[in-house]
């Protein structure tokens, strides 16, 4: 198959998933469709992750840190500071998140491999503790309320809870998801995507082509803490809360469950991983109370049996069907 | 003066404690590469089946005395879950770090329901057993004897790791294994043996270590989680890979941690975690581990 037709379908492809998206809150039990706005934030916030752990080979065990930053801003913006424009607080939280992670990345990118890993996990636990601790900043392990914030100026008042999250507030989500979708797209395929690519294959092999390895770790680092915060913000004002769990170290696993559960040596993976990790627990969840042994097991045959996750298995069964 | 000494007793026990965990995943990473978030979960187990087996001894008419050497064997015991989970990280031997890091973390997840199915989501306690073995007077200050034999328990354990790794034939094998291990191989060395007892043997002081905990504090189903963190903090203190550095590390933690509580509540993992990022800055390896690279 030549590049162009498959590019083609692959165009085709999305264009058919936006469009199931944006039809499904008309024809979905709203149940669902609350569903999937979760599943929005971490698909954003794993199309940054995969960005230093898919394209730069980096595992962070510590991402769930600037989804909980942008968790928090959403929630000391609608709470505290009284700015309603979710607009505002996207690029505040984006914002106060790449700069959280100028230091913690200049740190981290020293370190590959487990070590990376283990050092995001630190910083990670270094925001809990504070979190959970400083009561009278962060409100301790109730966390801050997060208000339903404006979009575009309008504040939906005639809307009910329900009714403006699976409303204007899915619609702000899908554009949000698609938009920053398309830029990661073009992140992945531009000459620095392929920089860390070149980095991911061969860290000393790029540097003696002249690759600066650590700027181009740093600067993947401080894209993919931007996405972080921008999904965190979609989950807190989901949840209507920020809490200190957000942090923990546990979350930041699930992160990573979910980027191998789609395939992380595929774009689309962490998105695929991301509505497939939040349907399956919530069904875990509304059939038994030892949901999480099940999603562990779940984890463990995905790691044992399809490490290139749903994608990849999505792959096999296509080039089977391809060549019969 | 003695509330300092309080303190400082309260310090090395929690270290004595980290150290066995810390050492079990020490052992772990050195000879199989693979960091084992389940090392709290082991601990957890570790915990709550150590106190049903005293529930059990002492229902069956042991003496109240009897408990810590049930406590022990307790541990020992739960050693035996060790080979087969050994089994499963196998199929992973061979592929990238990533990937193991997500089994352990899977079987963290597993874990936890595995508690909650047996011992429910109430914390369980052991009651007051550790005063059951009296106190030590030292002048004016005195503290419980148990937390002497826990401290003392940990010293002899590792101290006899020490010998056991330095000294004997197979210590040497399994350290040459955790040099080179395809060398190690081709000279005869049974490295899949030495994997499955290298993780039972890092179970075990898991088990072990939780097990001896339970007299003076609750098991919990948060316990596996919030062990990790501080069991991370002590071998990247340390340095990965470190018998030396766990012993170190955790002395660091246990002391960190009792002082920040004592003092400054808010700050007791904030301060543990501050100073795994100074030591990572100063000395990128941790205390006693190799260069990274």
């Amino acid at each position: 198959m030549s590049g162009r037709p498959r590019y083609a379908a692959l165009v085709a492809f999305v264009v058919a998933a936006i469009a199931v998206l944006a039809i499904f809150p008309r024809v979905a039990q709203p149940y669902y469709v609350t569903l999937v706005l979760p599943a929005f934030a971490y698909a954003i916030a794993l199309l940054g992750f995969n960005l230093l752990f898919g394209t730069t080979g980096l595992l962070s065990f510590g991402h769930a840190l600037f989804v909980a930053i942008g968790a928090y801003a959403a929630a000391v913006m609608t709470s505290k500071l009284g700015i309603k424009s979710f607009e505002l607080i996207l690029v505040v939280a984006g914002a106060v998140a790449v700069i959280a992670a100028v230091p913690v990345a200049l740190l981290a990118v020293r370190y590959v491999r487990i070590f990376f890993g283990i050092l995001t996990l630190a910083f990670g636990m270094l925001f809990h503790s504070f979190l959970f601790k400083f009561y009278n900043l962060t409100g301790g392990d109730t966390g801050i309320r997060v208000l339903r914030p404006t979009l575009l100026g309008q504040d939906w008042k005639e809307l009910d809870k329900t009714a403006f999250l699976i409303g204007p507030f899915y619609y702000a989500c899908l554009v949000l998801a698609v938009v920053l979708g398309f830029a990661m797209w073009r992140i992945v395929r531009s000459p620095f995507g392929l920089h860390l690519a070149a980095i991911r294959e061969n860290a000393r092999k790029a540097e003696y082509l002249g690759v600066r390895v650590r700027l181009f770790r740093l600067i993947a680092f401080l894209i993919s803490a931007f996405y972080g915060a921008i999904g965190g913000a979609i989950l807190a004002v989901n949840t209507g809360q920020a809490d200190p769990e957000l942090a923990y170290w546990t979350h930041s696993g699930e992160l990573v469950f979910m980027t191998v559960l789609g395939g992380f040596a595929n774009f689309f993976g962490p998105l695929v991983g991301a509505f497939t990790f939040i349907f399956l627990k919530s069904e875990l969840m509304g059939a038994t109370q030892y949901w999480r042994f099940f999603l562990g097991a779940t984890l463990a045959v995905i790691v044992i049996a399809f490490p290139r996750g749903l994608m990849g298995l999505a792959g096999d069964l296509w080039k089977k069907a391809v060549r019969r | 003066m003695t509330s300092f000494f309080d303190v400082l007793i309260g310090g090395v026990f929690h270290a004595s404690v980290l150290f066995l965990v810390a050492a079990g995943l020490q052992l772990v990473f050195g000879v199989q590469r693979i960091v084992n978030l389940a090392c709290g979960s082991f601990y957890a187990l570790g915990a709550y089946f150590g106190i049903t087996a005293v529930n059990w001894t002492s229902a069956h008419g042991a003496p109240p005395w009897t408990f810590l050497p049930v406590l022990v064997g307790a541990g020992i015991l739960l050693g035996a879950i060790g080979p087969f989970i050994e089994r499963l990280l196998r199929t992973v031997y061979k592929r990238d770090e990533a990937f193991q890091l997500l089994l352990t973390f899977a079987l963290v997840l597993m874990f936890q329901d595995v508690l909650r199915f047996f011992w429910g989501a109430n914390p369980q306690q052991l009651g007051n057993l550790s005063m059951s073995y009296g106190k030590v007077a030292l002048g004016e200050v005195s503290f419980p004897t148990y937390n002497v034999l826990v401290m003392a328990a940990s010293l002899a354990i590792a101290v006899a790791l020490g010998v056991f790794l330095r000294r004997t034939a197979y210590g040497r094998v399994l350290r040459a294994t955790a040099e080179n291990r395809e060398m190690a191989e081709a000279l005869g060395a049974d490295v899949r043996g030495i994997y499955a007892i290298v993780f039972t043997l890092g179970t075990v002081l898991g088990t072990v270590g939780g097990a001896l905990v339970v007299p003076t504090a609750a098991a919990s189903l948060d316990m596996p989680v919030e062990l990790v963190v501080e069991a991370f903090a002590v071998v990247v203190i340390g340095g990965l890979g470190s018998m030396r550095g766990a012993l170190a590390g955790a002395l660091v933690v246990g002391l960190t941690r009792a002082l920040a509580i004592s003092f400054y509540a808010e700050l007791e993992v904030l301060a543990i975690y501050v100073i795994v990022i100074v030591v990572l800055v100063a000395r990128p390896a941790g205390l006693f581990g190799k260069p990274v690279e």
